[in-house]
């Protein structure tokens, strides 16, 4: 078997994980947002295949709920990428910094 | 008629009230009020005074609520000690009300004035009848409100104003003293009341201790009403009241408050031979202190003043020495001549429009009433055989000699020869020589003001009869009736001191006669001979000027020091928390910016945080 241990996984989906979140609040552009929210629910999807396969009693459980997660994922991507489009026809823009209807 | 007594009170305080209705009504005539009202009180203290000399007494009580098992009452009582009060005051009173017609003649304020006068006369025969310690209190600070209201009634002038600001505040240090040594008695005896205090004292329930230190802080409430030594500074500057207040509230009724509230509780005096000894030497320095700085003042009405300060020393001095008798004997012969002696001195400025004795002089033919009776009072305060003061001062002087105090004894004479002099100088200066300053118009006062210095004249030649002992101790007789037991009834000194009292007096006046009259001894004599010490007697002793400096300045630093830690400790506490406050609801405010993204953020770094907690705290939050 592969001599590549769980921390070297975990490693992976931390970094990933965290180059996501950083997109996430950092990006200006609407699109790069949900590109980094992708990237962090993939970086969660190696961290169930690894439990998967690492844990004290070994299953598919984890990587069914990983198919699961990407099937849902991907719904979501198309979800968000309609109310953006959405958004872009109103306002004219999909710069996330414009966006501060909350505000009011 | 005793039983008419708690009406007498009643009468002046129907005359403040009335006048006080009344008193924008230009109409002088609404003194008659005044003085038909203090007339009717006259006639009922005198009724009631007839009625206790023939033994008779009297003492009405109603419980005024209960105090868990104690009951505090109201009432009025007549005894010998306070009926003798009662005649004076009420005399003095009515005395000075029909004075008052004369001198208040032309003043906007003319009903207030006798309003006041009423008022006072009110408390202060209130102040005599209370049975308790308590209604006294209460009368005790009545009657500082009247002194107050009447030293500032000319309170357009700032002199008046800082005045009565001055008795009000140095008579309240004495209240405060008066105020703990009454709550101590009730304390140890559960009374107010007179009676079962001393019961209290002569069954040994207090300790002498206890005593001494009660007898001294009712002593206290004395010095400050009656301006003995350390409070005493008050009272001089009082003399901004008009004159006739002068006369009753300075010289006869008000400052004699003191001298009675220590005759009342003399029991308790009696029990502690040290508070005695504090009461005597309190009032022999006094009175040989505030007759020093006499020698030299230069206003007429505050040489008086600081011979009543002396003469009430000697009051002061006659009760710590056992002389209970000459004590009283004393206030009542000091009532009537300082009183003439103020009346007489109002009577001078009526006429001359000055206080200051340099700018008088020559005045004996013009004021051919006034002269007379001044120089009577004079006399009379010199103690001059034959007149009222020469027969109170000799008991003193007795009194204080067989009590064993040579020391006090001997400034006590040296006292009665400052006493002769200082009177003497006044009178030289005022009356005889030649005038000095603009006279105009100089005239008799009317006789609505002559006739009660008449009065007063009179009784400060006879009153002295009281009490002699060539025609009889009626005062000590009559005086024995009361509660008060008398220890050393016969004061028979040696033969010596009358003759003593009256070569001192003599001398005084034949000096002060050489100085001011025949010029033969140069008139800065005394000022070039001890320039030191007599820098210092006109500076009254620099007693003003010491509680400035320590006193009132130090209480004005106090205050800085209050308003500094207010304005900047107290206020900054409170400017920093609401600065702080309104800084963290900024940023507040601020993160609520509407930006999804930073939202995020701080929910990460919120989570993060708890994280951090939960990983060191060892995973539970607890």
């Amino acid at each position: 078997m592969s001599s590549v241990p769980l921390t070297a996984y975990l490693m992976l989906a931390l970094i990933l994980f965290c180059i996501g979140l950083f997109g996430a609040l950092t990006k200006r552009n609407a699109v790069i947002v949900l590109i980094s929210i992708e990237l962090m629910l993939n970086a969660v999807n190696i961290n169930l295949v690894a439990f998967a396969k690492y844990s004290l009693n070994p299953g598919l459980t984890g990587q069914v709920f990983s198919l699961f997660t990407i099937t849902v994922a991907a719904a979501e991507a198309a979800v968000g990428l309609a109310i953006l489009i959405a958004l872009y026809r109103n306002r004219q823009t999909v710069n996330v910094d414009e966006m501060d209807t909350m505000k009011r | 008629m005793l039983q008419m007594s708690w009406l007498i009170p009643l009468f002046p305080l129907l005359s403040f009230i009335l006048l006080v209705v009344f008193r924008k009504s230009s109409n002088e005539n609404t003194a008659w009020i005044g003085v038909l009202l203090t007339g009717a009180s006259f006639v009922l203290s005198f009724g009631a005074w007839l009625a206790v000399w023939q033994g008779d007494g009297i003492k009405v009580e109603g419980t005024w609520f209960q105090l868990g098992e104690r009951a505090i009452t109201m009432g009025y009582e007549v005894n010998p000690l306070n009926a003798l009060m009662l005649v004076i005051v009420s005399l003095v009173s009515l005395l000075v009300h029909l004075y008052s017609k004369g001198y208040m003649h032309g003043d906007e304020r003319f009903s207030v004035f006798f309003a006041y006068l009423g008022l006072f006369s009110f408390a202060m025969l209130g102040l005599v009848l209370s049975p308790n310690l308590l209604q006294l209190y209460m009368f005790w600070e009545l009657v500082g409100l009247g002194s107050f209201l009447l030293i500032g009634f000319y309170y357009f002038k700032p002199e008046a104003k800082a005045a009565a600001k001055k008795a009000f505040v140095m008579t309240r240090i004495g209240d405060v003293g008066l105020f703990i040594g009454m709550v101590l008695l009730f304390w140890q005896v559960g009374s107010f009341e007179y009676d079962e205090i001393f019961s209290a004292i002569k069954n040994g329930e207090l300790s002498q201790s206890m005593l001494t230190l009660t007898a001294i802080c009712i002593f206290v409430g004395a010095i400050g009403k009656s301006g003995q030594l350390p409070l005493h500074t008050w009272l001089p500057d009082a003399m901004e009241g008009p004159t006739p207040v002068s006369a009753l509230i300075h010289a006869a009724t008000m400052v004699a408050a003191g001298v009675y509230l220590v005759a009342a509780m003399y029991p308790l005096f009696q029990a502690s031979e040290t508070a005695l000894t504090v009461v005597a030497v309190v009032g022999g320095v006094t009175a040989i202190f505030a007759a020093s700085i006499g020698l030299m003042q230069k206003d007429i009405k505050r040489v008086l003043a600081y011979s009543t300060v002396s003469q009430l020393g000697y009051m002061m001095l006659a009760l710590g020495a056992s002389g209970y008798v000459a004590g009283i004997f004393h206030l009542t012969t000091h009532a009537f001549f300082k009183a003439l002696l103020f009346l007489a001195a109002g009577s001078v400025i009526h006429a001359v429009h000055t206080q200051n004795i340099e700018e008088m002089g020559g005045l004996w033919k013009k004021l051919n009433i006034t002269g007379p009776l001044f120089l009577i009072g004079a006399l009379a305060i010199s103690g001059i055989p034959l007149l009222s003061g020469f027969f109170s001062k000799d008991e003193i002087l007795m009194s204080t000699y067989a009590d064993g105090k040579y020391g006090l004894f001997w400034i006590a004479v040296i006292a009665a020869f400052m006493t002769a002099f200082y009177m003497f100088r006044l009178f030289f200066l005022v009356f005889t020589g030649k005038p000095r300053g603009s006279q105009k118009g100089v005239h008799e006062s009317p006789s609505v003001m002559t006739l009660p210095m008449i009065v007063l004249g009179v009784l400060a030649v006879v009153a002295g009869y009281l009490n002699t002992p060539w025609f009889g101790t009626f005062l000590t007789d009559y005086l024995s009736q009361g509660p008060v037991e008398l220890l050393h009834a016969d004061h028979h000194g040696p033969v010596w001191i009358p003759f003593v009292a009256t070569a001192v007096a003599l001398l005084g006046i034949g000096l002060a006669y050489m100085i001011y009259q025949k010029g033969s001894v140069s008139r800065d004599w005394l000022t070039r001979t001890f320039p030191g010490l007599s820098h210092v007697i006109y500076n009254k002793w620099f007693v003003d000027e010491g509680y400035d400096r320590t006193v009132v300045k130090g209480t004005t630093g106090l205050s800085w020091l209050g308003v500094w830690f207010d304005k900047y400790v107290i206020e900054g506490l409170v400017a920093g928390v609401v600065s702080g406050v309104q800084a963290l609801s900024r940023l507040g405010s601020e993160m609520q910016n509407g930006q999804v993204q930073s939202y995020g953020t701080f929910a990460i770094f919120g989570l993060v945080l708890l994280l951090l907690i939960a990983a060191l705290s060892g995973g539970y939050f607890s």
